[in-house]
Protein backbone atom coordinates (compact mmCIF):
# COMPACT_ATOMS: atom_id res chain seq x y z
CA UNK A 1 0.00 0.00 0.00
CA UNK A 2 1.40 3.22 -0.71
CA UNK A 3 2.65 5.66 2.11
CA UNK A 4 3.71 9.05 2.38
CA UNK A 5 7.41 8.82 4.48
CA UNK A 6 8.81 11.45 5.49
CA UNK A 7 12.82 12.03 5.98
CA UNK A 8 13.66 13.73 9.92
CA UNK A 9 17.09 14.55 8.51
CA UNK A 10 16.24 16.43 5.20
CA UNK A 11 13.05 18.00 7.06
CA UNK A 12 14.32 21.84 7.01
CA UNK A 13 10.82 22.85 8.88
CA UNK A 14 9.14 25.06 6.35
CA UNK A 15 5.57 23.73 7.35
CA UNK A 16 4.53 24.08 3.83
CA UNK A 17 3.43 20.35 4.09
CA UNK A 18 1.41 21.47 7.16
CA UNK A 19 -0.51 24.33 5.44
CA UNK A 20 -1.14 21.98 2.19
CA UNK A 21 -3.12 19.29 5.01
CA UNK A 22 -2.58 19.84 8.70
CA UNK A 23 -4.82 16.53 8.87
CA UNK A 24 -1.70 15.20 7.63
CA UNK A 25 1.38 16.74 8.87
CA UNK A 26 2.30 18.87 11.78
CA UNK A 27 5.46 20.25 12.97
CA UNK A 28 7.87 19.57 16.10
CA UNK A 29 7.78 22.19 18.42
CA UNK A 30 11.36 21.07 19.50
CA UNK A 31 13.24 21.26 16.35
CA UNK A 32 10.37 22.21 13.44
CA UNK A 33 10.33 19.28 11.79
CA UNK A 34 7.66 17.28 10.20
CA UNK A 35 5.30 14.80 12.25
CA UNK A 36 3.08 12.78 10.18
CA UNK A 37 0.11 12.68 11.59
CA UNK A 38 -1.46 9.95 8.74
CA UNK A 39 0.70 8.05 6.46
CA UNK A 40 -2.01 6.81 4.32
CA UNK A 41 -4.42 9.70 2.84
CA UNK A 42 -7.95 8.14 3.08
CA UNK A 43 -9.87 9.57 0.03
CA UNK A 44 -8.41 11.04 -3.36
CA UNK A 45 -9.08 14.59 -1.55
CA UNK A 46 -6.27 13.73 0.55
CA UNK A 47 -4.22 11.79 -1.95
CA UNK A 48 -4.49 14.81 -3.68
CA UNK A 49 -3.22 17.12 -0.78
CA UNK A 50 -0.23 14.20 -0.06
CA UNK A 51 1.00 15.07 -4.03
CA UNK A 52 1.11 18.55 -3.78
CA UNK A 53 2.73 18.52 0.05
CA UNK A 54 5.69 16.14 -1.79
CA UNK A 55 6.04 18.40 -4.76
CA UNK A 56 6.27 21.47 -2.79
CA UNK A 57 8.50 20.23 0.07
CA UNK A 58 11.74 22.94 -0.26
CA UNK A 59 14.16 20.12 0.86
CA UNK A 60 12.70 16.98 -0.92
CA UNK A 61 12.14 15.55 2.81
CA UNK A 62 8.61 13.67 1.86
CA UNK A 63 7.70 10.71 -0.59
CA UNK A 64 5.48 8.75 -1.49
CA UNK A 65 6.46 4.89 -1.30
CA UNK A 66 4.70 1.27 -2.37
CA UNK B 1 32.22 37.47 -26.87
CA UNK B 2 31.30 39.43 -22.81
CA UNK B 3 28.03 37.93 -21.18
CA UNK B 4 25.99 41.12 -20.92
CA UNK B 5 24.86 42.90 -18.00
CA UNK B 6 22.14 41.56 -15.47
CA UNK B 7 19.11 43.49 -16.11
CA UNK B 8 17.63 44.71 -12.44
CA UNK B 9 14.78 46.50 -13.28
CA UNK B 10 11.23 45.88 -14.18
CA UNK B 11 9.23 47.32 -16.77
CA UNK B 12 6.25 46.66 -14.73
CA UNK B 13 5.75 45.86 -11.32
CA UNK B 14 4.37 42.53 -11.52
CA UNK B 15 6.27 40.98 -14.44
CA UNK B 16 10.29 39.85 -14.32
CA UNK B 17 12.97 42.29 -16.29
CA UNK B 18 12.52 41.52 -19.91
CA UNK B 19 15.83 40.27 -20.05
CA UNK B 20 15.06 37.58 -17.45
CA UNK B 21 11.96 36.60 -19.51
CA UNK B 22 14.08 36.52 -22.54
CA UNK B 23 17.07 34.08 -21.17
CA UNK B 24 14.04 31.88 -19.21
CA UNK B 25 12.57 31.33 -23.43
CA UNK B 26 15.58 30.41 -24.85
CA UNK B 27 16.34 26.88 -25.87
CA UNK B 28 18.16 25.92 -22.87
CA UNK B 29 16.91 28.43 -20.41
CA UNK B 30 19.99 29.36 -19.24
CA UNK B 31 22.49 32.36 -20.21
CA UNK B 32 25.65 33.95 -19.34
CA UNK B 33 25.23 37.49 -17.38
CA UNK B 34 27.82 39.88 -15.96
CA UNK B 35 27.22 41.13 -12.71
CA UNK B 36 27.38 44.37 -11.07
CA UNK B 37 30.49 42.62 -9.35
CA UNK B 38 31.73 41.94 -12.95
CA UNK B 39 31.67 38.74 -11.99
CA UNK B 40 30.25 36.47 -15.15
CA UNK B 41 27.36 34.39 -13.66
CA UNK B 42 25.12 31.68 -15.19
CA UNK B 43 22.23 33.28 -14.65
CA UNK B 44 18.24 29.87 -15.09
CA UNK B 45 15.30 31.46 -15.70
CA UNK B 46 13.11 28.27 -15.82
CA UNK B 47 11.20 26.83 -12.38
CA UNK B 48 12.33 23.43 -12.76
CA UNK B 49 16.29 24.11 -13.42
CA UNK B 50 15.95 26.48 -10.28
CA UNK B 51 14.37 23.75 -8.15
CA UNK B 52 16.62 21.13 -9.68
CA UNK B 53 20.11 23.65 -8.72
CA UNK B 54 18.50 24.87 -5.25
CA UNK B 55 17.93 21.57 -3.71
CA UNK B 56 21.66 20.12 -5.16
CA UNK B 57 24.57 19.65 -2.58
CA UNK B 58 26.80 20.31 -5.33
CA UNK B 59 26.31 24.28 -5.47
CA UNK B 60 27.06 25.48 -2.36
CA UNK B 61 25.33 29.40 -0.23
CA UNK B 62 29.34 30.30 1.19
CA UNK B 63 29.20 33.33 0.73
CA UNK B 64 33.30 33.64 1.54
CA UNK B 65 33.87 31.89 -1.90
CA UNK B 66 35.93 33.83 -4.50
CA UNK B 67 33.39 32.87 -6.83
CA UNK B 68 29.75 33.35 -4.85
CA UNK B 69 27.44 35.72 -7.01
CA UNK B 70 27.68 39.28 -6.09
CA UNK B 71 25.49 42.14 -6.82
CA UNK B 72 27.58 44.63 -5.51
CA UNK B 73 31.02 45.88 -7.05
CA UNK B 74 32.35 45.99 -3.33
CA UNK B 75 33.09 42.68 -1.58
CA UNK B 76 30.74 41.49 0.50
CA UNK B 77 30.31 42.15 4.38
CA UNK B 78 30.42 38.70 5.30
CA UNK B 79 33.85 39.71 6.82
CA UNK B 80 32.36 41.14 10.06
CA UNK B 81 30.59 38.48 11.78
CA UNK B 82 29.86 34.82 11.19
CA UNK B 83 28.33 33.25 8.50
CA UNK B 84 24.37 32.65 9.26
CA UNK B 85 22.48 29.42 8.31
CA UNK B 86 21.84 31.20 5.27
CA UNK B 87 25.36 30.80 4.75
CA UNK B 88 25.95 27.00 5.57
CA UNK B 89 26.27 24.36 3.68
CA UNK B 90 25.20 20.88 4.98
CA UNK B 91 26.18 19.20 7.18
CA UNK B 92 26.49 22.43 9.22
CA UNK B 93 23.27 23.87 7.88
CA UNK B 94 21.13 21.32 9.07
CA UNK B 95 21.65 21.33 12.78
CA UNK B 96 21.91 25.60 12.65
CA UNK B 97 18.28 25.70 10.95
CA UNK B 98 16.67 23.24 13.42
CA UNK B 99 17.84 25.33 16.40
CA UNK B 100 15.93 27.94 15.15
CA UNK B 101 13.09 26.74 12.88
CA UNK B 102 10.77 25.75 15.97
CA UNK B 103 10.30 28.99 16.84
CA UNK B 104 8.41 29.86 13.59
CA UNK B 105 6.65 26.70 12.70
CA UNK B 106 2.93 27.05 11.60
CA UNK B 107 1.59 26.37 15.19
CA UNK B 108 3.65 28.83 17.12
CA UNK B 109 2.83 31.43 14.39
CA UNK B 110 -0.63 30.92 14.74
CA UNK B 111 -0.75 31.47 18.93
CA UNK B 112 1.10 34.88 17.50
CA UNK B 113 -2.05 36.21 16.01
CA UNK B 114 -4.29 37.88 18.65
CA UNK B 115 -0.84 40.30 19.62
CA UNK B 116 -0.35 40.16 15.10
CA UNK B 117 -3.93 41.49 15.36
CA UNK B 118 -3.87 44.48 18.59
CA UNK B 119 -0.22 45.37 16.42
CA UNK B 120 -2.67 45.91 13.55
CA UNK B 121 -5.66 47.51 15.14
CA UNK B 122 -3.29 49.89 16.97
CA UNK B 123 -1.62 51.16 13.64
CA UNK B 124 -5.07 51.30 11.79
CA UNK B 125 -6.79 53.42 14.63
CA UNK B 126 -3.87 55.86 14.35
CA UNK B 127 -4.05 56.07 10.93
CA UNK B 128 -7.68 57.28 10.98
CA UNK B 129 -6.60 59.67 13.80
CA UNK B 130 -4.26 61.04 11.45
CA UNK B 131 -4.81 63.25 8.21
CA UNK B 132 -5.46 62.48 5.14
CA UNK B 133 -3.54 61.39 2.49
CA UNK B 134 -1.77 58.88 4.76
CA UNK B 135 1.50 57.21 3.36
CA UNK B 136 0.52 53.35 3.96
CA UNK B 137 3.90 52.47 3.70
CA UNK B 138 4.89 54.46 7.35
CA UNK B 139 1.22 53.65 9.31
CA UNK B 140 1.06 50.48 8.20
CA UNK B 141 3.74 48.51 5.92
CA UNK B 142 6.30 49.01 7.80
CA UNK B 143 5.68 49.43 11.62
CA UNK B 144 3.76 46.09 11.59
CA UNK B 145 6.09 43.35 10.77
CA UNK B 146 9.13 45.79 12.14
CA UNK B 147 7.21 45.72 16.02
CA UNK B 148 6.35 41.94 15.27
CA UNK B 149 10.13 41.23 14.50
CA UNK B 150 11.08 43.22 17.18
CA UNK B 151 9.06 41.56 20.19
CA UNK B 152 9.83 38.05 18.88
CA UNK B 153 13.70 38.89 18.51
CA UNK B 154 13.67 40.64 21.76
CA UNK B 155 14.65 43.86 19.87
CA UNK B 156 13.90 47.29 21.44
CA UNK B 157 11.05 48.68 19.32
CA UNK B 158 11.97 52.26 20.43
CA UNK B 159 15.36 51.75 18.37
CA UNK B 160 13.46 50.77 14.90
CA UNK B 161 14.66 54.20 13.23
CA UNK B 162 18.11 53.04 13.83
CA UNK B 163 18.01 49.46 12.42
CA UNK B 164 15.12 50.53 10.45
CA UNK B 165 17.56 53.03 8.32
CA UNK B 166 20.51 50.86 8.87
CA UNK B 167 18.78 47.94 6.57
CA UNK B 168 17.49 49.58 3.79
CA UNK B 169 20.66 51.36 3.11
CA UNK B 170 22.06 47.43 3.36
CA UNK B 171 19.17 46.48 0.86
CA UNK B 172 19.47 49.54 -1.52
CA UNK B 173 21.56 50.05 -4.62
CA UNK B 174 22.08 53.43 -4.88
CA UNK B 175 24.44 53.76 -1.79
CA UNK B 176 28.10 54.00 -1.83
CA UNK B 177 30.21 51.10 -0.44
CA UNK B 178 31.39 52.60 2.07
CA UNK B 179 28.10 53.58 3.00
CA UNK B 180 26.80 50.20 3.14
CA UNK B 181 29.38 49.01 5.12
CA UNK B 182 28.97 51.82 7.87
CA UNK B 183 25.48 50.50 7.92
CA UNK B 184 26.48 46.42 8.54
CA UNK B 185 28.89 47.66 10.86
CA UNK B 186 26.94 49.98 13.23
CA UNK B 187 23.98 47.40 12.98
CA UNK B 188 26.29 44.58 14.04
CA UNK B 189 27.52 46.74 17.11
CA UNK B 190 24.20 47.82 17.95
CA UNK B 191 23.15 44.22 18.20
CA UNK B 192 26.25 42.86 19.64
CA UNK B 193 25.95 44.95 22.74
CA UNK B 194 22.13 43.59 23.07
CA UNK B 195 23.20 40.48 23.07
CA UNK B 196 26.12 40.85 25.66
CA UNK B 197 23.44 42.54 27.75
CA UNK B 198 20.75 39.19 26.99
CA UNK B 199 23.67 36.67 27.38
CA UNK B 200 24.11 38.20 31.16
CA UNK B 201 20.23 38.42 31.70
CA UNK B 202 18.64 35.97 29.24
CA UNK B 203 15.23 37.63 28.54
CA UNK B 204 12.09 35.15 27.38
CA UNK B 205 12.40 35.53 23.99
CA UNK B 206 14.46 34.33 20.80
CA UNK B 207 17.55 35.82 21.19
CA UNK B 208 17.06 34.86 24.78
CA UNK B 209 16.52 31.71 24.38
CA UNK B 210 18.89 31.06 21.53
CA UNK B 211 21.58 31.84 24.44
CA UNK B 212 19.62 30.16 26.95
CA UNK B 213 20.02 26.99 24.88
CA UNK B 214 23.87 27.49 25.43
CA UNK B 215 24.25 28.82 21.23
CA UNK B 216 27.34 30.90 20.79
CA UNK B 217 26.68 34.90 21.15
CA UNK B 218 29.01 35.01 17.79
CA UNK B 219 26.15 32.60 16.14
CA UNK B 220 23.21 34.35 17.70
CA UNK B 221 24.83 37.64 16.81
CA UNK B 222 25.02 36.41 12.79
CA UNK B 223 21.22 35.14 12.80
CA UNK B 224 20.00 38.47 14.63
CA UNK B 225 21.26 40.64 11.82
CA UNK B 226 19.89 38.07 9.14
CA UNK B 227 16.35 38.24 10.92
CA UNK B 228 15.87 41.51 12.13
CA UNK B 229 16.40 42.35 8.58
CA UNK B 230 14.63 39.64 6.75
CA UNK B 231 12.25 40.37 9.32
CA UNK B 232 10.81 43.58 8.03
CA UNK B 233 11.46 45.06 4.84
CA UNK B 234 10.77 42.25 2.77
CA UNK B 235 7.26 41.49 4.71
CA UNK B 236 6.34 45.68 4.90
CA UNK B 237 7.15 45.66 0.74
CA UNK B 238 4.27 42.84 0.35
CA UNK B 239 1.48 44.39 2.48
CA UNK B 240 2.48 47.61 -0.06
CA UNK B 241 1.92 45.91 -3.14
CA UNK B 242 -0.51 43.95 -1.78
CA UNK B 243 -2.58 46.42 -0.84
CA UNK B 244 -2.15 48.87 -3.97
CA UNK B 245 -3.09 45.41 -5.88
CA UNK B 246 -6.26 44.84 -4.23
CA UNK B 247 -7.44 48.23 -4.48
CA UNK B 248 -6.89 48.47 -8.01
CA UNK B 249 -8.99 44.85 -8.16
CA UNK B 250 -12.16 46.20 -6.77
CA UNK B 251 -14.61 43.54 -7.57
CA UNK B 252 -11.54 40.80 -6.37
CA UNK B 253 -11.25 42.75 -3.26
CA UNK B 254 -15.23 42.34 -2.59
CA UNK B 255 -15.12 38.76 -3.02
CA UNK B 256 -12.17 38.78 -0.59
CA UNK B 257 -13.74 40.75 2.08
CA UNK B 258 -17.13 38.37 1.86
CA UNK B 259 -14.80 35.70 2.21
CA UNK B 260 -11.72 35.87 3.82
CA UNK B 261 -11.25 31.97 3.64
CA UNK B 262 -9.43 33.11 -0.08
CA UNK B 263 -7.02 35.08 1.69
CA UNK B 264 -4.24 32.77 2.23
CA UNK B 265 -4.49 31.60 -1.29
CA UNK B 266 -4.53 35.04 -2.69
CA UNK B 267 -1.29 36.21 -1.06
CA UNK B 268 0.54 32.85 -2.68
CA UNK B 269 -0.37 34.68 -6.25
CA UNK B 270 0.75 38.12 -4.59
CA UNK B 271 3.70 36.16 -3.85
CA UNK B 272 4.16 34.87 -6.84
CA UNK B 273 3.87 37.62 -9.26
CA UNK B 274 5.83 40.39 -7.18
CA UNK B 275 8.52 38.07 -6.61
CA UNK B 276 10.16 40.81 -4.22
CA UNK B 277 13.85 38.74 -3.67
CA UNK B 278 14.13 38.02 -6.93
CA UNK B 279 17.76 37.90 -6.64
CA UNK B 280 18.20 36.04 -3.24
CA UNK B 281 18.74 33.07 -4.82
CA UNK B 282 22.09 32.44 -5.90
CA UNK B 283 25.04 29.67 -5.49
CA UNK B 284 28.85 28.85 -7.07
CA UNK B 285 29.06 25.22 -8.31
CA UNK B 286 31.38 22.95 -6.50
CA UNK B 287 31.08 20.28 -8.90
CA UNK B 288 30.63 20.32 -12.43
CA UNK B 289 26.57 19.72 -13.00
CA UNK B 290 24.72 19.64 -16.67
CA UNK B 291 21.51 21.22 -16.22
CA UNK B 292 19.13 21.63 -19.10
CA UNK B 293 21.73 20.47 -21.92
CA UNK B 294 24.12 23.19 -20.39
CA UNK B 295 27.17 22.50 -18.41
CA UNK B 296 28.13 24.40 -15.32
CA UNK B 297 31.59 24.05 -14.06
CA UNK B 298 32.96 23.66 -10.68
CA UNK B 299 33.60 27.36 -9.35
CA UNK B 300 31.04 29.16 -11.38
CA UNK B 301 28.45 31.79 -10.32
CA UNK B 302 24.59 30.69 -10.34
CA UNK B 303 22.00 33.11 -9.98
CA UNK B 304 18.59 32.00 -9.96
CA UNK B 305 16.03 34.17 -11.94
CA UNK B 306 13.38 33.59 -9.42
CA UNK B 307 11.14 36.24 -11.07
CA UNK B 308 11.15 34.93 -14.74
CA UNK B 309 10.42 31.07 -13.19
CA UNK B 310 7.65 32.89 -11.00
CA UNK B 311 6.21 33.37 -14.49
CA UNK B 312 7.62 30.48 -16.23
CA UNK B 313 4.58 29.39 -18.72
CA UNK B 314 5.80 25.90 -18.26
CA UNK B 315 4.78 26.12 -14.48
CA UNK B 316 1.98 28.51 -14.78
CA UNK B 317 -1.25 28.70 -17.23
CA UNK B 318 -1.38 32.99 -17.77
CA UNK B 319 1.50 33.22 -15.72
CA UNK B 320 1.40 37.35 -16.29
CA UNK B 321 -2.23 37.22 -14.87
CA UNK B 322 -3.03 37.88 -11.67
CA UNK B 323 -5.79 35.01 -10.34
CA UNK B 324 -6.36 35.47 -6.95
CA UNK B 325 -7.63 32.22 -6.40
CA UNK B 326 -5.28 30.49 -8.60
CA UNK B 327 -3.96 28.40 -6.37
CA UNK B 328 -0.77 27.65 -7.25
CA UNK B 329 2.14 27.10 -4.44
CA UNK B 330 4.56 25.67 -6.56
CA UNK B 331 6.42 29.13 -6.80
CA UNK B 332 10.42 30.14 -5.59
CA UNK B 333 8.91 33.98 -3.77
CA UNK B 334 10.57 32.13 -0.77
CA UNK B 335 13.26 30.38 -2.33
CA UNK B 336 13.52 26.74 -2.59
CA UNK B 337 15.92 24.22 -0.57
CA UNK B 338 17.03 23.62 2.48
CA UNK B 339 17.45 27.69 2.90
CA UNK B 340 13.79 28.44 2.03
CA UNK B 341 12.49 31.70 3.90
CA UNK B 342 12.66 30.68 7.67
CA UNK B 343 9.93 33.44 8.18
CA UNK B 344 7.66 32.70 5.80
CA UNK B 345 4.87 31.34 7.48
CA UNK B 346 5.02 34.30 9.92
CA UNK B 347 5.34 36.66 6.33
CA UNK B 348 1.94 34.93 5.48
CA UNK B 349 0.39 35.46 8.92
CA UNK B 350 1.35 38.87 8.71
CA UNK B 351 -0.08 39.42 5.36
CA UNK B 352 -3.30 37.88 6.38
CA UNK B 353 -4.35 39.91 9.18
CA UNK B 354 -3.04 43.13 7.37
CA UNK B 355 -5.24 42.53 4.80
CA UNK B 356 -8.49 41.06 6.05
CA UNK B 357 -8.88 43.89 9.10
CA UNK B 358 -7.35 46.93 6.63
CA UNK B 359 -9.78 46.03 4.06
CA UNK B 360 -12.95 45.16 6.62
CA UNK B 361 -11.99 48.26 8.72
CA UNK B 362 -11.75 50.57 6.15
CA UNK B 363 -14.20 49.80 3.35
CA UNK B 364 -13.80 53.07 1.44
CA UNK B 365 -9.89 53.12 1.14
CA UNK B 366 -8.01 54.16 -2.05
CA UNK B 367 -5.03 55.08 -3.43
CA UNK B 368 -4.48 59.12 -3.38
CA UNK B 369 -1.92 58.78 -6.44
CA UNK B 370 -2.58 56.62 -9.20
CA UNK B 371 -1.20 53.31 -9.06
CA UNK B 372 1.31 53.59 -12.09
CA UNK B 373 2.37 56.73 -10.39
CA UNK B 374 3.78 55.60 -7.28
CA UNK B 375 7.68 55.41 -6.61
CA UNK B 376 8.56 51.54 -7.32
CA UNK B 377 11.83 50.48 -5.81
CA UNK B 378 13.96 50.41 -9.09
CA UNK B 379 17.11 50.98 -7.09
CA UNK B 380 16.90 48.27 -4.22
CA UNK B 381 17.49 44.59 -4.35
CA UNK B 382 14.44 44.19 -2.62
CA UNK B 383 11.62 45.10 -4.37
CA UNK B 384 8.75 47.15 -3.01
CA UNK B 385 6.76 50.85 -2.99
CA UNK B 386 8.71 53.53 -1.38
CA UNK B 387 5.50 55.47 -0.32
CA UNK B 388 1.65 54.82 -1.02
CA UNK B 389 -0.57 57.96 -0.11
CA UNK B 390 -3.94 56.40 0.83
CA UNK B 391 -7.05 58.12 1.63
CA UNK B 392 -10.40 57.31 2.66
CA UNK B 393 -13.80 58.51 3.34
CA UNK B 394 -15.73 59.16 6.98
CA UNK B 395 -17.94 56.37 8.08
CA UNK B 396 -21.29 57.23 7.54
S1 LIG C 1 7.34 20.84 3.71
FE1 LIG C 1 9.13 19.49 3.84
S2 LIG C 1 10.71 20.73 4.82
FE2 LIG C 1 8.77 21.74 5.19
S3 LIG C 1 8.13 20.97 7.20
FE3 LIG C 1 7.15 19.71 5.64
S4 LIG C 1 8.55 17.99 5.35
FE4 LIG C 1 9.70 19.57 6.44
Amino acid sequence: MTRIVADLDRCVGSGQCVLTDPDAFDQSDEDGTVVLLQDAPADDEAWKRARIAVEICPSRALSLTE
Amino acid sequence: MTAPALQTTRRCPYAPPDEHTRIRDTESGISQVTLPSGQVAWALGRLEHIRAVLTDPRFSSDRQHPNFPRLTREQPTSDLMRPSIIQLDPPEHGPARKAVVGEFTVRRMAALRPRVQQIVDDHIDTMLAGPRPADLVRALSLPVPSLVICEQLGVPYHDHEFFQSRSSALLSRAVTAEERRQAATELRDYLKNLILEKAADPADDLLGRQLAQGNDPEDVLSLAFLLLIAGHETTANMISLGVVTLLERPEELTALRDDPTRTPLAIEELLRVYTIAEFANSRVAVEDVEIGGVTIRAGDPVLALSNAANHDPSAFDDPEEIKLDRGARNHVAFGFGIHQCLGQNLARMELQIVFDTLFRRIPTLRLATPADRLPYKDDAFIYGIHEVPVTWEDPA
